[in-house]
């Protein structure tokens, strides 16, 4: 039996939003990134690995990561108080966890990898489009990594699995209403996060992460593209 | 094999005929890149050159620095890395009196020292050597570390060429900054200029051409 299902912006369920990614965009960091997903924009920036302060949190055994997301106060139609708030705050957590399995630090004692994340304009998957564009700015940073995080988000709307829910779709109500699972996953297929925001049966949950794993490949694509990208070969220089 | 881009986690090569060098692993018999870079084969020998991020000190490395404090036993100095460096009197090669240290090297001073250790407690600088010691004059600026041994040369032939052409005695630090020593102003922004030319153009192939071209092209 297959029912076709018509999401409100013509996707197929497992289609992803148009993705657009740069590297460098913030000339004073020491690396940085855009993640575009349809019209969620996320920039993030990484500083260091500098020294830790306060001197009190210092590890000496090994680096550390510290995140920082924040939604701007324009990035959503209702303006948002900003700064620190209890989500950005677990956001922030969520994304250094993402992000933390995949870095080597173990060379970089009492020193700090700070990342800054900022979404410019919100709709939905935005700690997804963080995680993407911090994984990038890593990597333009130079920080040493096994490999690239790609996170998206796997919706269930009633019944049906869909990837990278809108703002629009997540509010949907009917049938057993809307569940989010947003997925990070390195390229080699490894989980780093998941979270899960609704009900959802085992066997169906198995289903959303092979639809997440399609998925991130063609987040990676874009990822890899935008970092080679960054340096003409031919012409010389950086773009 | 070309040099070409690589991204972290991604395989640059596969078999048994090469190793993992510089920011590289072996993993299940491919040669993984660790870094953003550009990867190269020296033969068989895979390893990736970083393009970005900060400057990681290393053992015998020429620094330029600013004295940011002192203690008893010598200076410190920030060298445009994570941890700073530390300068001893006993690597002075010329008498400190203990009482009067600012005689020597006062805080803001501009140095340029060797870094002779690396150990748990710092860096350790030391001025035994040549050209090192307190800079006077001249113009500072600086440039992305990654791309110093660039604006060297093999074996020092693009600094020779930028110091030939512009009459100015350069020395690059291996943390990013430039010491420009000229007769006069003009001449030290001119060599500036060619520094600018060589980190923007680094990666184009038969650099030192192009800058003889360049030099040609644009007098001062």
């Amino acid at each position: 039996m297959v029912t076709k299902f018509k999401r409100a912006d013509g996707r197929e369920v497992d289609e992803i939003r148009p993705i657009e990614a740069k590297v460098g965009v913030v000339p004073s960091a020491d690396g940085s990134a855009m993640f575009k997903s349809g019209n969620t924009i996320a920039i993030a920036a990484v500083y260091g690995p500098k020294k830790m302060h306060p001197q009190h949190q210092q590890n000496p055994a090994k680096g550390q990561l510290r995140c920082e997301y924040s939604m701007l106060s324009f990035s959503v139609s209702d303006r948002i108080k900003p700064g620190r708030n209890r989500r950005a705050m677990e956001i922030s957590e969520i994304t250094k966890w993402a992000l933390e399995p995949v870095l080597m630090l173990d060379k970089y004692p009492n020193q700090v990898v700070d990342v800054f994340i900022n979404i410019i304009q919100a709709d939905a998957g935005t700690r997804c489009a963080g995680i993407n564009a911090a994984a990038m700015a890593l990597a333009h940073a130079g920080i040493p990594m096994t490999d690239i995080v790609s996170s998206v988000a796997i919706g269930k709307l009633d019944k049906t699995l869909v990837a990278d829910l809108t703002k629009e779709e997540e509010d949907f109500e009917e049938g057993e209403g809307p569940t989010d699972i947003p997925i990070t996953l390195t390229h080699e297929g490894k989980v780093t996060h998941m979270q899960l925001d609704g009900k959802i049966g085992v066997k169906q949950l198995g289903e959303a992460l092979d639809l997440a794993k399609v998925a991130c490949e063609k987040v990676y694509e874009v990822q890899k593209k935008a970092l080679k990208d960054a340096i003409d070969m031919k012409n010389g220089g950086e773009k | 094999m070309e040099r070409k881009v690589v991204i972290p986690g991604e395989t640059i090569c596969e078999g048994e005929d090469y190793l993992p060098g510089e920011n590289t692993e072996k993993k299940e018999g491919k040669i993984v890149s660790l870094r953003y870079g550009l990867s190269e084969d020296q033969n068989g020998l895979i390893k990736v050159i970083p393009l970005s991020g900060v400057y990681s000190p290393r053992r015998g490395n020429v620094v330029i620095g600013k004295v940011e404090n002192m203690n008893q036993n010598g200076w410190i100095v920030e060298i445009n890395s994570a941890e700073s460096a530390f300068l001893s009197v006993n690597e002075v090669p010329r008498y400190v009196n203990k009482d009067a240290m600012e005689e020597v090297f006062k805080i803001g001073d501009i140095v340029i020292a060797k870094i002779w250790s690396i150990g748990k407690r710092g860096i350790d600088l030391s001025l035994n050597g040549n050209d090192l010691g307190k800079i006077n004059d001249g113009i500072i600026f600086k440039v992305n570390p990654n791309k110093v041994p660039r604006i060297i040369g093999k074996e020092g032939s693009m600094i020779k060429i930028i110091k030939e052409n512009t009459k100015c005695d350069v020395s690059v630090g291996q943390n990013g900054f430039v010491l420009i020593e000229g007769e006069n102003i003009e001449s030290e922004v001119f060599a500036k200029k060619a520094i600018n030319f060589v980190t923007e153009n680094s990666f184009v192939s038969g650099l030192t051409e192009e800058l003889t071209k360049w030099f040609g092209e644009n007098k001062q």
